[in-house]
């Protein structure tokens, strides 16, 4: 008790500092710095695995398991006879270990262990899976009704459970996993799968075109506001696995909708593959926010395994006055690779960038946003915080594209890097190309590191260096946050400090 | 169309004779300059310091070279009375890429300065130039360099020795003189050592209104505590290409201000890296390019911080018209280690109707107690402040040209060569009138 008591004191950086032994300070500072993943662990479903490897044959039993109709399996073969002639890109500021395609297995189902059918009812899922989603925060059951959000959980390759879906369906709202879109509106998913990230667009789009499992489909007809907030929660839990998820939002004519997305894996010694496909549709008036908080296994701290998370992300602003905002924490991964973009295809549309990216040990993450400017009087605004902790990289890539007859288009952009110790680094690389004379295009950044003053002043007022730093971080960071809903905002903070622990002294 | 073949033929075909007609600290690099054009060939715009500049399709068209080294029959100080006068430099011409003996002003240099013709250095000098030459310019990465390396003959050497001020800038003007159409490999090697100080003043001009090709590589080495403003001028024509790199290694506590300055041409691609090597080494950058037509202008800069309290400044500014292109590509890296670094750079546009601007300012960083920023914008003048203008009774046309000169006026007022600083508000000035290509009194446009 009077141990815990010290250490309470200690934490809050009064009591007197000679009363601590050194032998307590050390052990405190040992567990703070060795503070790990948080979601490491794995679960232990019976899950159905199909073996390793990638042909055709994978393609279509992929599609078969999916129940999927004839041209849902050529849209797919398309992709892989395409994925087969690319070569994997050597990714401008990454290093990517070499993947080994046929070393990963394409199909995982944890929801096959035990019925044939898959679950129809709560009572159906393995308790262990819904164990995992309590764990992760994700309440499936009760606990949503109080928190009223809509949640879409996906383990592995399937889509577990999804939540609210009657409740929205009386608003003619749609949200399923993809694989149950495709059965129940094809019409709808072919209109618009593949419209805005094609599967030419680049290699990982095509091989997730090729083998994509499940996502989130939504769809919000005219004129309908979806009255919660939306959310998909994705884990990778088997091994040896990739995770290929696909999630196509189209919002109609005057619709709107606010979308969550979380991710977490368990901590293996290899790399994990992640490579999704987001496509969003907006239509006239319509107006979609995107949120994302991305907590892949990130490594050990020598750099030992993590996921690959090389992932698409675009918008097509496509109607007159439709706006779309992206809004990003990335705080995992030992790769990330990846550029929400926005077309603003429609005149006076609007899109938004909001990014914090923290790396820390031997992560590496090249993201940013391309904002590309078709419509007349589009306006897009891109805010990047970019911090980097230990020896990791940490890049902000950007275009910025003004096309000849998207007269009065308006961006404003501002990257800013946060350096933590002497051996990270911090990059940013924008690109601006202008081809119209009445655009307004600003660009800004800085980088630089905490200032001493800042610090000295916090431990003057008795706050240890540790938890100054993750105030100033939280305070960098804060533009960014306060754009998330609630909830994710929260958790988004908390995040942001279990990364960087560890990282002072 | 293979574009490189025809340097390689060439090459092959004539060693003999670019060697025989050059010296021995340019002919040790050919081979190896040779062997890495042949692997590297010219960059495709996929590469990412030449994506705004397709370099194939311009060195593709035949030119002539004048490997023999024949004297252009020329008097520069008939041929040449320009823009930059009055400004009591020490007057040096270099016609195409050969530098022009006659009326030396050397009488007005200081002792121990040497400006000379590169070929004549590396003769009289073989020790100094092969200690410098090609140490910066480095083959192995860049096509251009390659390229000139392994086809430069001749160019300009100054070498200022230790303690030496220069207190008269020394102005030497490149001509471009040829009756057909013609490539010109210049080379150009400033050496500056510890506690030197000079001011340099490179004129670009085309006398004739032939297709000139002009690849020119420079490098600069500043000792401790050196001091160097150079300033480049380019006033050429349509029909001009000129590709130029230069390349600077600065020691402890020197400084540099690098101008380069285009006022018209045809397609233009500068390239600028400097080395901070030593601790507390100072640069400045500045551009104003000033371009319409279908002119094409792309800098590319580099600044390397290698040491601790670097300290870099950048402004470039392009005023675009008509359907001309312009890019600005500008990378601080920060490496390891160079600490106490303060860097920044900036970059702005105004964009006319059909003009196409391209911006590309980066920060790559390696250390954390540093200090670096950038920006970027690109836009119009301001509604507002042409609004005031006409209603104090300013046309309009004038009112634009006010704002012009006075965004130009930005990098110009950092000149610290009062003269020069004057002139080139006059130069900017008649540019924008449309008047550039008229000046009162030399042969071109007479």
């Amino acid at each position: 008790m009077k141990e815990k008591d010290k250490k309470e004191k200690d934490r809050q950086g009064i009591g007197s500092y000679e009363s601590v032994t050194e032998e307590e300070k050390n052990r405190f500072v040992r567990e703070v710095a060795h503070k790990k993943y948080e979601y490491g662990f794995s679960t232990d479903v019976q899950t159905e695995i199909i073996e390793r490897g990638l042909n055709e044959d994978v393609v279509r039993l992929i599609s078969s398991k999916k129940e999927e109709p004839e041209w849902m399996l050529d849209f797919r073969l398309k992709a892989f006879r395409y994925w087969q002639t690319q070569k994997q890109p050597s990714l401008a500021h990454l290093k990517l270990p070499e993947i080994d395609y046929q070393a990963i297995s394409y199909y995982a189902d944890p929801t096959k262990g035990r019925k044939k059918n898959g679950p129809r009812s709560v009572d159906e899922i393995d308790p262990e899976l819904m164990k995992t989603f309590d764990k992760l925060g994700i309440p499936l059951e009760e606990r949503l009704a109080l928190s009223g959000t809509a949640v879409d959980a996906v383990m592995d390759s399937v889509s577990v459970k999804t939540t609210f879906k009657e409740k929205l369906s009386e608003r003619g709202i749609i949200f399923c996993s993809i694989s149950e879109a495709v059965r129940e509106y094809p019409d709808l998913v072919r209109q618009y799968l593949g419209s805005v990230v094609p599967y030419r667009d680049n290699y990982f789009a095509a091989l997730n075109s090729a083998v994509f499992s499940d996502g989130s489909f939504v769809y919000i007809p005219k004129g309908v506001r979806c009255p919660m907030e939306l959310s998909t929660y994705f884990r990778i839990n088997a091994r040896n696995t990739g995770q290929f998820e696909r999630t196509l939002i189209v919002c109609d004519d005057g619709g709107y909708v606010s979308y969550l997305e979380g991710c977490t894996a368990p901590m293996r010694d290899e790399n994990q593959l992640h490579a999704a496909i987001v496509e969003i549709v907006v239509n006239e008036n319509a107006e979609v926010k995107y949120s994302t908080v991305q907590n892949w296994y990130p490594g050990d701290a020598d750099g030992r395994g993590g996921v690959l998370n090389l992932v698409t992300k675009r918008g097509h602003l496509r109607g007159a006055n439709s706006k779309l905002s992206w809004t990003q924490v990335e705080t995992g991964s030992a790769v990330t690779w990846k550029y929400p973009s926005c077309i603003l295809g429609g005149d006076n549309s609007q899109a938004e960038f909001y990014s914090v990216a923290v790396t820390n040990n031997y992560q590496q993450a090249d993201t940013g946003t391309k904002m590309i400017h078709l419509g007349r009087n589009t306006k897009s605004t891109i805010i990047s915080k970019g911090i980097s902790a230990g020896r990791s990289q940490n890049s902000y890539r950007g275009l910025v594209r003004v096309a000849p007859k998207a007269d009065g288009a308006r961006n404003y952009s501002s990257c800013d890097s946060l350096l933590l110790g002497n051996q990270c680094g911090a990059h940013t690389f924008p690109y601006i190309d202008v081809r119209n004379d009445t655009a307004i295009v600003e660009h800004e950044a800085t980088t630089s590191k905490i200032s001493e003053e800042q610090l000295f002043y916090c431990n003057q007022r008795c706050i240890p260096t540790e938890e100054a730093v993750g105030l100033i971080v939280n305070g960098y960071a804060k533009d960014v946050i306060n754009k998330l809903p609630m909830e994710f905002a929260v958790e988004a903070q908390k995040l942001l400090n279990v990364s960087l622990e560890g990282t002072v002294g | 169309m293979n574009s490189e073949q025809q340097y390689i033929d060439l090459f092959t075909a004539c060693r003999g004779l670019i060697d025989s007609h050059s010296a021995g600290a340019l002919n040790a690099l050919r081979d190896k300059a040779f062997d890495d054009f042949c692997r590297q060939g010219f960059p495709s715009q996929k590469v990412e310091r030449y994506k705004y500049t397709d370099v194939a399709s311009a060195f593709a068209p035949d030119y002539g070279m004048n490997l023999k080294r024949l004297e252009f029959a020329v008097n520069p100080y008939k041929a040449f009375r320009c823009d930059v006068p009055n400004l009591s430099t020490s007057f040096y011409f270099v016609v195409n890429d050969a530098f022009c003996r006659e009326n030396s002003a050397a009488s007005m240099l200081p002792g121990g300065v040497i400006v000379c013709s590169l070929k004549t250095a590396a003769e009289e000098h073989a020790d100094l130039v092969a200690s410098y030459y090609g140490k910066l310019a480095r083959t192995e990465k860049d096509t251009l360099n390659a390229l000139n390396t392994m086809l430069a003959q001749d160019g300009l050497f100054i070498y200022i020795p230790r303690g030496v001020d220069v207190e008269r800038p020394i102005q030497v003007v490149n001509l471009l003189r040829a009756d057909t159409d013609l490539m010109a490999n210049r080379r150009v090697l400033v050496i500056m050592e510890e506690d030197a100080r000079a001011r340099l003043l490179f004129c670009d001009h085309a006398m004739d209104d032939r297709n000139f090709l002009t690849t020119q590589i420079m490098e600069v080495y500043a000792g401790e505590r050196a001091r160097l403003d150079f300033y480049e001028l380019e006033e050429t024509h349509a029909k001009n290409r000129l590709f130029s790199n230069l390349y600077a290694d600065l020691q402890r506590d020197s400084t540099a201000n690098l101008y380069r300055i285009t006022l018209q041409g045809g397609l233009t691609r500068q390239r600028t890296d400097i080395a901070l090597s030593g601790e507390r080494a100072e640069v400045g950058l500045y551009g104003c390019v000033i371009a319409d037509k279908a002119q094409h202008v792309d800098h590319n800069t580099l600044i390397d911080n290698r040491a601790e309290y670097g300290v870099s400044h950048q402004l470039y500014k392009y005023v675009m018209d008509g359907e001309s292109t312009g890019a600005f590509a500008g990378r601080i890296l920060v490496r390891e280690g160079a600490q106490h670094t303060v860097s920044d750079e900036r970059t702005a546009n105004l964009c006319g109707s059909e003009a196409r601007v391209y911006a590309q300012p980066m920060l790559e960083i390696y250390a954390d107690d540093v200090k670096c920023s950038h920006g970027a914008t690109v836009g119009q003048m301001d509604e507002q402040a042409l609004f005031y203008m006409r209603q104090r009774g300013i046309n309009p046309d004038e009112a634009r040209l006010l704002l012009k000169l006075a965004f130009a006026g930005e990098v110009i007022d950092t000149i610290g060569l009062e003269t020069l600083r004057n002139r080139l508000h006059h130069l900017v000035e008649k540019r924008f009138r449309g008047g550039m290509a008229r000046c009162s009194e030399c042969r071109f446009c007479s």
